[in-house]
């Protein structure tokens, strides 16, 4: 048994999986049931005023027989009045000890406003503060949410305003509703974050029905952008926690957001960097039971691979993630094609032929029709082992160049030097 | 008289392949998709249809994502002998069949998700489970199948020390000895039988107690005792002939074929007439086209309605080529010069009012006797009580089936315990493998929680009184 227990920005919980703050984690009564099912921790419904709700609230994409690919929401921050929420927030942390319990907070950008719901979350002991930058609906009319979360000057003073009265470590959550994620990331630190957790939803419009023509959701015949989660996020999201990662300047603890359904997704933004996830959707899609079948995949994970703690995977991939143009242009891989596996659905060889490089032959055989790669044709892009619905029926193969290494950035600074010589030459 | 060439045996590599397991598993593939397909639900009818109670949605979404040793593990921990029932079970009258997209769409196949798992902890080979901290408390079980299994892989997570004691060869019970090779290989049961070994549970195999060891030796060396001696082979039909040359007992009969050390019966080329229609019937018909049968029926005195056999069971008789004459009972044997069986003489019935059981009672017609020419005979009528064991021990029954309290499993002896086919019958029990499984655990759990009310008396372990 590995040992699960995380410290998030001196947060400690006892595993990584917290309850994003969302409609899970809206009142004592549910946070409660979630760590008696198992969860590490909690961050609270986002705490402010004024309650305003709409009716309805979810949509759901659904892909291919699969429900809840992806998940959008149009519902605001809590329902509940402050003080109820404060006392709940106690009577849980008083049951619950060794479980994070982190509040959410958002209120208009005032210095007086953050210093005085700071103090009134830590009066009642929560573990840390999670500051939402990122809501893309209903607060951002207010100055709130987003609107404070896009702009990199506001993070970084209401961040400070937050850290002026915080005693507990702050977690700015930050929008990915925004071209570059580390520009506001850098920004949560010059603030003084002590961690940062993302990605919040994405912009979106999860359907529109194409017999009442309305928006799925609509509200009364009207719709409006609500936020996406839900596992089909999951990219998005790594790749915004692995670029803050991996930023020199940002260096702090984060908490990974977005799609995170299984065990195996939360070992990836771990290995990407995150020291804990949050997660919503798929506790919303199955119940907090959920959170049984990721511990012990996760713990069996580790055992499997002799790691001791969960902590040592967090950012063990991150020296892996670079810039396209530090990637080696001589390294080369084609499609190899097992005959005694495939099923002959012949995806690979259209998907070739139509839409990528034309090197999948269909020939007849003694034995029958089969494929195969002109592996000097093949430029090594994948299309084919995707689309094959055979696990190891398409494997991808190195093949030994006689090349040198070489990246973007080695061959414009060697072009740069040969010019540069030849300058020189010249003068000569 | 027609002439008829000696039986024999197939050739072994013909009996390996027709004796190897019938149905394969699924491929990683398929695995995927159809754990992908479980909806997860919640408070699910799958888990109340099993009577061992496996959290089924839990196990499948551990396939789902890649966690098979977790999947396995929550399989065995709620069934000792999950790997077991995960071919033997009767799916579609359990966990498939309380699945909520039987009407919606398909069922998931559960049964075979479930050997999924579990065949891949037999791949893997390292322990789900481990023993218990010494408790100082040493239990006996009688009989080494599944409910005795069951019991004692639950005990010794429990910190008891238990002693099997096995009057086979090989413990597993019906699983080991009894359930035909081609849809349970006997290397499933005997991982199984593995598993609570590594436990350090001790299994005296070839002792019978009664014979062997003397019953006064489990009462006093034990502070408990589990009763899982399960039944005997098949009764006398109680019809003239029946000792002859060519007459076989179904349970022998299939014992013979997982066996090394009896012969496989010479049935290749043969009539063969089955008497009985439960499962075991099944078995043996089953086997018999397997032996290299030419020609099985199985002959029963009521119709398919009133037999015992599941659906899927008939439903694969069929598929083998197995015929069956309803409404038949075999009156009288008769044998050739050399004592050896030439004809089954039987007699056609009708069925008349529902008797005690519910079912229609079966009447001859009278004149209605013809003869039946046959090479072998298997007999699979029921099967012996144990009730000589079961007075040495001194406990009440009904006819040979232990009476016991349901939830506890406690026999009229407080210190003796029973579980499985042993209390079977007389409107009491199931004579399900699963079944047994979970009575054994029922056992476990009541000498668990009885030594640990026992202690909270603050009585030392000599003080119990028992």
């Amino acid at each position: 048994m590995a040992d699960l227990t995380i410290n998030l920005a001196g947060i400690k919980a006892p595993n990584p999986f917290w309850l994003a703050s969302a409609p899970p984690t809206n009142t004592g009564y549910q946070v409660q049931r979630a760590f008696e099912a198992g969860w590490g921790g909690a961050v609270w419904k986002t705490l402010g005023e004024p309650i305003i709700n709409t009716s309805s609230r979810f949509a759901a994409v659904h892909f291919n027989g699969q429900r809840v690919a992806g998940f959008n929401n149009i519902e605001l921050i809590t329902d509940r009045p402050l003080e109820v929420n404060l006392k709940e927030i106690y009577e849980t942390k008083k049951r619950f000890p060794n479980h994070a319990v982190v509040a959410s907070l958002m209120v208009e950008p005032k210095r007086e406003k953050w210093h005085e719901i700071v103090k009134r979350v830590e009066d009642v002991g929560v573990d840390g503060l999670e500051l939402n930058f990122g809501c893309p609906h209903g607060m951002a009319e207010r100055g709130m949410g987003a609107a404070s979360g896009q702009q990199p000057d506001l993070v970084e003073k209401q961040t400070m305003w937050a850290k002026e009265a915080a005693k507990t470590p702050v977690i700015v959550k930050l929008t990915p509703n925004i071209t570059d994620i580390t520009v506001t990331a850098r920004h949560a630190v010059m603030g003084g974050a002590d961690a940062i957790s993302m990605i919040n939803t994405i912009n979106s419009l999860a359907g529109v029905d194409i017999h009442s023509w309305n928006t799925i959701p609509h509200v009364g015949g009207k719709g409006a952008h609500g936020g996406y989660c839900g596992p089909a996020v999951k990219p998005i999201a790594l790749n915004m926690v692995a670029e803050c990662a991996r930023h020199p300047e940002i260096g702090v603890p984060i908490s990974g957001i977005g799609g995170i359904s299984t065990w195996q997704d939360a070992v990836e933004f771990m290995l990407m960097g995150a020291s804990g996830v949050q997660i919503c959707t798929a506790a919303m899609h199955h119940g907090f039971r959920i959170v049984e079948e990721m511990i012990d995949g996760l713990n069996n994970y580790l055992d499997e691979k002799g790691i001791e703690s969960v902590m040592e995977l967090v950012g063990k991939s991150v020296q892996r993630y670079s810039n396209w143009g530090d990637l080696d242009l001589n390294y080369k891989v084609v499609a190899r094609i097992n005959t005694d596996t495939c099923i002959n659905c012949n995806k690979c060889h259209i998907a070739c032929e139509d839409t990528s490089h034309q090197c999948i032959d269909m020939l007849t055989g003694a034995s029958g029709n089969y494929l195969e790669v002109r592996e000097e044709d093949c430029v090594g892009c994948n299309l084919c082992s995707i689309v094959c619905p055979v696990d190891g029926a398409i494997e991808m193969v190195e093949i030994a160049s006689d090349l040198n290494p070489m990246s973007w950035n080695d061959r414009q600074r060697t072009l740069a030097r040969l010019n540069a010589g030849q300058t020189e030459m010249e003068v000569v | 008289m027609e002439q008829r060439i000696p039986l024999r045996s197939l050739a072994p590599e013909l009996l390996a392949r027709n004796f190897a397991e019938a149905e394969p598993g699924l491929t990683p593939k398929a695995a995927v998709e159809e754990s992908n397909r479980c909806l997860y639900c919640y408070d699910a009818p799958c888990i109340k249809a099993c009577p061992t109670g496996i959290n089924i949605p839990s196990f499948i979404k551990r396939i789902a994502t890649s966690n098979l040793k977790g999947a396995a593990t929550a399989i065995m921990d709620a069934n000792p002998v999950g790997a077991s029932c995960s071919r033997v079970c009767p799916t579609e009258i359990l966990c498939e069949g309380a699945c909520v997209l039987n009407d919606a769409s398909e069922p998931i196949m559960i049964g075979k998700l479930q050997r999924y798992a579990t065949d891949w902890a037999i791949q893997n080979g390292r322990p789900l489970f481990k023993a218990g901290t010494p408790n100082g408390r040493k239990v006996a079980i009688v009989g080494g199948g599944p409910a005795g299994l069951s019991a004692a892989r639950e005990l010794a997570r429990d910190g008891f020390a238990v002693t099997i004691y096995e009057a086979k060869p090989l413990a597993g019970g019906l699983d080991t000895h009894g359930i035909v090779s081609f849809r349970l290989p006997q290397s499933v049961s005997l991982w199984e039988v593995e598993q609570v070994e590594k436990l350090g549970v001790t299994i005296r195999t070839g002792v019978k107690v009664g014979t062997d060891v003397p019953v006064s030796d489990l009462m006093d060396n034990f502070d408990a005792v589990v009763l899982a001696a399960g039944m005997g082979y098949v009764p006398p039909l109680g019809i003239e002939g029946e000792f002859l040359d060519g007459v076989y007992d179904a349970i022998q009969l299939v014992e013979g074929t997982k066996s090394d050390e009896l012969p496989i019966l010479a049935l290749s080329g043969a009539r063969v007439a089955v008497i009985g229609a439960g499962n075991t019937a099944i078995d043996a018909a089953t086997c018999s086209v397997r032996l290299g049968a030419e020609n099985v029926k199985i002959v029963y005195r009521r119709t398919k309605d009133e037999m015992t056999a599941y659906d899927f069971e008939y439903e694969f008789a069929k598929q083998e080529g197995v015929e069956f004459s309803w409404l038949t009972a075999p009156s009288r044997i008769i044998g050739d010069e050399n004592g050896k069986v030439m004809h089954l003489e039987c007699v056609r019935m009708q069925l008349t009012e529902p008797g005690a059981d519910g079912r229609r009672t079966p009447v001859p017609i009278e004149g209605s006797e013809f003869l039946m020419p046959v090479d072998a005979i298997v007999t699979a009528i029921g099967q012996k009580r144990r009730t000589g064991l079961i007075e040495m021990f001194g406990l009440a029954h009904n006819r040979g089936v232990v009476q016991i309290d349901t939830a506890t499993h406690v026999t009229s002896n407080p210190k003796v315990y029973a579980a499985g086919d042993i209390v079977f019958g007389a409107g009491q029990g199931e004579a399900m493998v699963v079944s047994a499984a979970e009575q054994g655990k029922r056992c476990a759990h009541a000498i668990r929680e009885h030594f640990a009310s026992a202690a909270d008396d603050e009585s030392g372990p000599e003080q119990v009184a028992i």
